[in-house]
C-alpha cells in the first residue's frame, strides 16, 4: 500500500508527536523476545540499550529490534543483518525482539506512522538501522580506546571482537556498559562512516539463514493464536452472514450447556463465545442460535457488482487518473485497434493463521498481544474502543502467520472486535479472540473486484500510438482515513497504480477510473492495485506485440528504452530462461512474459506451461528476474519471488471470493482451495546487480505471474484469458 | 479423564469425549506447535503422528486415539526423535525453508512420514504425499527440495 503520511481513525486526528508517550510506552518494555537463541547460561539480565535499535548484553549478545511485523517476510532477518554488519557483530549472537507500539520511536519512516505494508519495510529502515549499528559500534570503539588510552583509529573491530595492535583485545559486551553509559554526543556521531560495500561479509552474501529458522523448524515460535494467559478465555464470535446486517437478538440456551462456556455477549458485529478453551468456544458459537437484523445490509451478488463494474467500463469514467496526448483521437485514425475487456474477482487474504488478538482491559489500560501490523492505528482505534488515553495502550507485537496486508487494517477490525468483547464483557482477565477459518474468509476485507476496458492501437510499424485504459472497482482508501491523503480528484492511487503510470513509451495515454461502491468491505492485498492493473497491461503489450508480428521480449524492450530497471530485470528473465520466442518449446507448451515495476522493484517472469490432455493448464516452471536495488540477503529475496509466484499462481488459476444474495459463498479451503504442491512450478529467481538502495521484496513479485501465465497460455493455445481466475476453463493446444 | 500417550509421555486430561485431539495438544496439553488453521482437514496445519501414520488431528476426536502414540512437531526434535525425523529439521534448517512458518509443523510431521515410508520419493511422490498440507507463503519449491535433502541424509 502506499504511504499515509498520518494515519488517524477515522475522524479522529492522531497525533504522532504527543509528548509524553515516548517516556509511557518507551519504558513499558521493549516487546516479546523473538528470535530463539537461548540466552548463553551466565548471561547477565541486562543488555545495555544504545538506541532504539541496539542493545548489547554483557556476554556481547547483540540484540535488534525490529519494528515491522515480520509475517514470514523475513523481515527481522532483513534488518538484523544490516545491523550485524555495519556493527561488524558476530553474526551467531544476533538476537531479535519485535519493537513495543512507539510512533515516536518506530515509526515506518515511509509512512510517518508505525506499520509494516507497501514493501517498505528495508527500503525506510535501511539508512535509520545502518546509522543505529553504526552509532553503536563507534560508542563501543570510543570505550575501548579511552580505557585502553589508545587513538579510537588504531582500532579494530571483527566478529564482536574489538581488537587493538598492541594485542589488546575485548568483546562487545565488554564495553558496553561504558559504551551505552557515555553521553549523548559521544556516543552518536553526526555522520557516521558506513562500510565500503565491498568489505561486506554478510549483506548479499549466501549463507546468512534466517533469525527465526530454528523456531518455525521445531515449533517453539510463539504466534497469537499459541497465547496462553493466566486466567484467559477465548473468544468466537458468531457473525452475521451478511456484511452491515447486526445481531437482533440471541438464544444461548445450547451454548450455555457448552462445558467451558463462560459468558456470552452480544458486541455490534455479532455475538461472542467466551469460554475457557478454544474448542468449547467454538462448540458454544456453533450452538448459537442468532436472528439477524438486516436493515441496511449488501444484498446483492457479486454477479450484480461485476455487471455494475463492466457497465461503469463501457462509458467514460468518471475520473481521470491520466490524460496525455489525445488517446481517443489518436484510436479513431490508427492502422490497428486491440479492445480487451477484464474481469477480477474479490480475493481473501486467506493467510494461514486466521485473525486473532490477545487484549486484556484493566485498571484504565488496554494491553494488546497479536501480529499486529499498523501499530500506530491500532493504538488510535483501541484508544478509541476501549475509551482510555493513548498512552494507556500498549501492543506486544508477535510473529504473525501469514498477513498478505489483512492485519493492517484502517479500522483495525479484529483488534477492535477483540477490545469491545473485553469492555462488554466487564472481565479484566486476558480475553484471546479466535476467528475460525470460516470466519476469516468470510469476513471481508478483500481485493476489491474489478473490471478494465483497455483500447490500444499500434501504427503502421507496428509501435502503439494510443492506450486508452478504463478501470471501475471499489476504492480501498475511500472511508478510511487515509482518503484526504491518498484520495485526489476521485482517484484512489490504489486502483489505479501500474495503469496510470504505464512504463511503455505509449504517445497518447488516457486512464480512466469510476469508483464503485459495494456494502462489501475491502482491502489492500499484496501488491494492491498491482494485482489486477499489471494483468491488464501486461496482456495487452502483449496482445500489441502479436498484433505487430514481433517478439514480445523484444516489442517490450523496445518500448522500455527508458526504462533501464525494466529492461535489465527482462533481459535477465529472458536470457535465464534460454528466451527463443513464445512458442519454442513446441505444440501444447507455450511460454509467456511479463514485466511490472512495483513498490520501486522490477520484477520479470518467464512463465512455462504445458495443456494437459484433458485441456487443463500446467504451469511447469517459471524464471524470475528482480531488481529490488542492493539484495540485504538474497535467500530472502529468492523465497519472497518464489512464495509470491505461488500466491499470484493459486488466485490466478482458481481464487475468488463470490456472494449470493449478499452472503460469501466461500467458507473455507475446500471452496477457495490455495494453491498446493501439487500445482506449485518449478521457480528460478535471478537478481540484478545494483548498487541503488535497497528497495521491497514482499509484493512485487505477484503482479507479473498472471499475465505472464495468460500470455504462456495464448502461446499454447491462441487463446486469451482475460478474466481471472482460470478456474476450471478447458484449452486445446493451437 | 481421558489417558492419552504423547511424545512418549502418557498425558491425562479432563476434556469431552468429542474434543478434537488438535485442542487436547495445544489448550490442555500446552503442546502449541501443532497449529489451527482450517478445522477441517483441509489443510494440514494440524498434521501429527497416530502410531505413525500422519492425521489431521483437528478432525481427530481425543476419545478416538485410545491407546495410540501420538507424535507431534515438539516430538520431532532432539536426540529420540527418529532419524527420519532428526533429517527433516535439519534439511529444513539447511534450507531455510519457513516464512511465516505456521503451517511447517504440519509439513514436517507429513515430510517425515513420508521418508520413514519412502526413504527415497521422486517429486511426484512428494507431491502426492504433501498434497493436503497448505501453505499460503508457498514455500513449496524448497519442501521439495528440502525432502530430497533429508533423503539424501538418511543416505549418509
Amino acid at each position: 500500500m502506499n504511504a499515509p503520511t498520518r494515519v488517524p481513525a477515522k475522524g479522529q486526528p492522531f497525533d504522532l508527536n504527543r509528548r509524553g508517550f515516548l517516556a509511557v510506552a518507551g519504558g513499558a518494555g521493549l516487546g516479546l523476545m523473538i528470535g530463539l537463541r537461548a540466552t548463553p547460561a551466565g548471561a547477565a539480565a541486562g543488555p545495555v540499550r544504545f538506541n532504539p535499535f541496539v542493545k548489547v548484553a554483557p556476554d556481547g549478545a547483540v540484540t535488534v529490534i525490529v519494528k515491522h511485523l515480520d509475517k514470514g517476510q523475513g523481515v527481522a532477518t532483513g534488518l538484523a543483518t544490516i545491523v550485524a554488519e555495519e556493527m561488524d557483530a558476530d553474526w551467531a549472537t544476533i538476537r531479535t525482539e519485535f519493537a513495543p507500539a512507539n510512533p515516536e520511536l518506530y515509526a515506518n519512516l515511509a509512512f510517518k506512522a508505525q506499520g509494516t505494508g507497501g514493501s517498505t519495510s528495508i527500503a525506510n529502515s535501511w539508512d535509520q538501522y545502518r546509522t543505529a549499528a553504526a552509532t553503536a559500534r563507534a560508542a563501543l570503539v570510543k570505550a575501548a580506546a579511552d580505557e585502553w588510552k589508545v587513538p579510537v583509529g588504531e582500532i579494530k573491530v571483527e566478529s564482536g571482537v574489538i581488537s587493538h595492535p598492541s594485542g589488546k583485545k575485548g568483546s562487545f559486551g565488554q564495553f558496553a556498559d561504558k559504551a551505552g553509559a557515555a553521553p549523548e554526543p559521544v556516543a552518536a556521531p553526526q555522520a557516521p562512516q558506513f562500510k565500503d560495500p565491498k568489505d561486506y561479509r554478510l549483506i548479499g552474501k549466501e549463507g546468512v539463514h534466517r533469525v527465526d529458522n530454528d523456531a518455525k523448524t521445531d515449533g517453539t515460535a510463539i504466534y497469537t493464536q499459541d497465547l496462553k494467559f493466566p486466567g484467559m478465555l477465548v473468544a468466537v464470535v458468531a457473525h452475521p452472514p451478511k456484511f452491515g446486517a447486526k445481531p437482533k437478538s440471541f438464544d444461548d440456551a445450547e451454548t450455555k450447556k457448552v462445558k467451558g462456556v463462560e459468558r456470552v455477549v452480544q458486541i455490534p458485529t455479532g455475538v461472542a463465545v467466551l469460554a475457557k478453551s478454544t474448542w468449547a468456544a467454538i462448540k458454544g458459537r456453533n450452538a448459537l442460535k442468532v436472528e439477524w437484523d438486516e436493515t441496511g445490509a449488501e444484498t446483492r451478488g457479486s454477479e450484480a457488482m461485476l455487471a455494475a463494474c463492466r457497465e461503469a467500463v463501457a462509458k467514460p469514467g468518471v475520473a481521470t487518473a491520466t490524460n496525455a496526448g489525445d488517446a481517443e483521437g489518436a484510436l479513431k485514425g490508427a492502422a490497428k485497434v486491440i479492445e480487451a475487456d477484464f474481469a477480477f474477482p474479490y480475493l481473501a487474504h486467506a493467510a494461514m493463521e486466521p485473525l486473532n488478538a490477545c487484549v486484556e482491559l484493566k485498571d484504565g489500560a488496554v494491553k494488546i498481544t497479536t501480529g499486529a501490523q499498523f501499530q500506530s492505528i491500532d493504538l488510535a482505534v483501541a484508544s478509541q474502543v476501549a475509551g482510555v488515553p493513548m498512552d494507556k495502550v500498549t501492543i506486544d507485537t508477535v510473529w504473525a502467520g501469514g498477513s498478505f496486508g489483512r492485519r493492517a487494517v484502517p479500522n483495525s477490525d479484529y483488534i477492535a472486535e477483540a477490545i469491545t468483547i473485553a469492555k462488554a464483557s466487564g472481565l479484566t482477565t486476558p480475553i484471546k479472540l479466535v476467528w475460525t477459518r470460516e470466519d476469516d474468509m468470510k469476513g471481508g476485507y478483500y481485493r476489491p473486484m474489478y473490471a478494465h476496458k483497455v483500447k490500444a492501437a499500434i501504427g503502421p510499424d507496428g509501435m502503439p500510438v494510443a492506450w486508452h485504459h478504463r478501470i471501475a472497482g471499489q476504492s480501498i482508501m475511500t472511508g478510511t482515513a487515509m482518503e484526504a491523503m491518498l484520495v485526489k480528484d476521485g482517484v484512489d492511487d490504489t486502483s489505479v497504480e501500474g495503469a496510470s503510470n504505464l512504463a511503455y513509451a505509449v504517445p497518447n495515454l488516457k486512464v480512466e477510473l469510476t469508483t464503485i461502491k459495494t456494502g462489501v468491505p475491502v482491502l489492500w492485498w499484496r501488491s494492491v492495485g498491482h494485482t489486477h492493473t499489471a494483468h491488464a497491461v501486461e496482456s495487452v503489450i502483449d496482445e500489441l506485440a502479436y498484433a505487430a508480428g514481433k517478439d514480445p521480449v523484444e516489442y517490450r524492450l523496445a518500448l522500455l528504452k527508458d526504462k533501464p530497471r525494466h529492461t535489465a530485470a527482462l533481459k535477465l528473465a529472458a536470457e535465464k530462461a534460454d528466451w527463443k520466442g513464445p512458442q519454442s518449446l513446441g505444440k501444447g507448451k507455450g511460454r509467456g512474459v511479463a514485466v511490472h515495476e512495483s513498490f520501486a522493484s522490477y520484477v520479470a517472469q518467464i512463465v512455462d506451461v504445458s495443456i494437459q490432455g484433458d485441456g487443463s493448464v500446467k504451469v511447469d516452471r517459471v524464471v524470475a528476474a528482480i531488481d529490488c536495488g542492493l539484495v540485504v540477503n538474497p535467500d530472502v529475496v529468492r523465497s519472497q519471488i518464489e512464495g509470491g509466484v505461488g500466491y499470484g499462481l493459486g488466485a490466478a488459476l482458481r481464487n475468488a471470493i463470490t456472494l449470493a444474495d449478499g452472503e460469501v459463498e466461500q467458507g473455507n479451503f475446500d471452496s477457495y482451495e490455495p494453491l498446493r504442491i501439487t500445482d506449485m512450478p518449478k521457480v528460478e529467481v535471478h537478481m540484478v546487480p545494483s548498487g541503488e538502495k535497497p528497495t521491497g521484496v514482499g509484493e512485487p513479485g505477484v503482479p507479473p505471474l498472471a499475465p505472464a501465465l495468460a500470455n504462456a497460455i495464448f502461446a499454447a493455445t491462441g487463446k486469451r484469458v482475460r478474466d481471472l481466475p482460470l478456474g476450471d476453463q478447458k484449452f486445446t493446444s493451437a | 479423564m481421558i489417558k492419552l500417550k504423547v511424545n512418549g509421555e502418557v498425558r491425562t486430561v479432563d476434556v469431552e469425549d468429542d474434543t478434537p485431539l488438535l485442542w487436547v495438544l495445544r489448550d490442555e496439553i500446552g503442546l502449541t506447535g501443532t497449529k489451527f488453521g482450517c478445522g477441517v482437514a483441509q489443510c494440514g496445519a494440524c498434521t501429527v503422528h497416530m502410531d505413525g501414520q500422519p492425521v489431521r488431528s483437528c478432525l481427530t476426536s481425543v476419545a478416538d486415539v485410545g491407546d495410540s502414540e501420538i507424535v507431534t512437531i515438539e516430538g520431532l526434535v532432539g536426540a529420540n526423535a527418529s532419524k527420519e525425523a532428526q533429517a527433516v529439521q535439519a534439511a529444513w534448517r539447511a534450507l531455510d525453508v519457513v516464512q511465516c512458518g505456521y503451517c511447517q509443523s504440519g509439513q514436517m510431521m507429513s515430510a517425515a512420514a513420508l521418508l520413514t515410508e519412502n526413504k527415497k520419493p521422486t517429486d511426484e511422490d512428494i507431491d502426492a504425499a504433501m498434497s493436503g498440507n497448505v501453505c499460503r507463503c508457498a514455500t513449496y519449491v524448497r519442501i521439495r527440495a528440502a525432502i530430497h535433502d533429508a533423503s539424501r541424509r538418511l543416505e549418509a
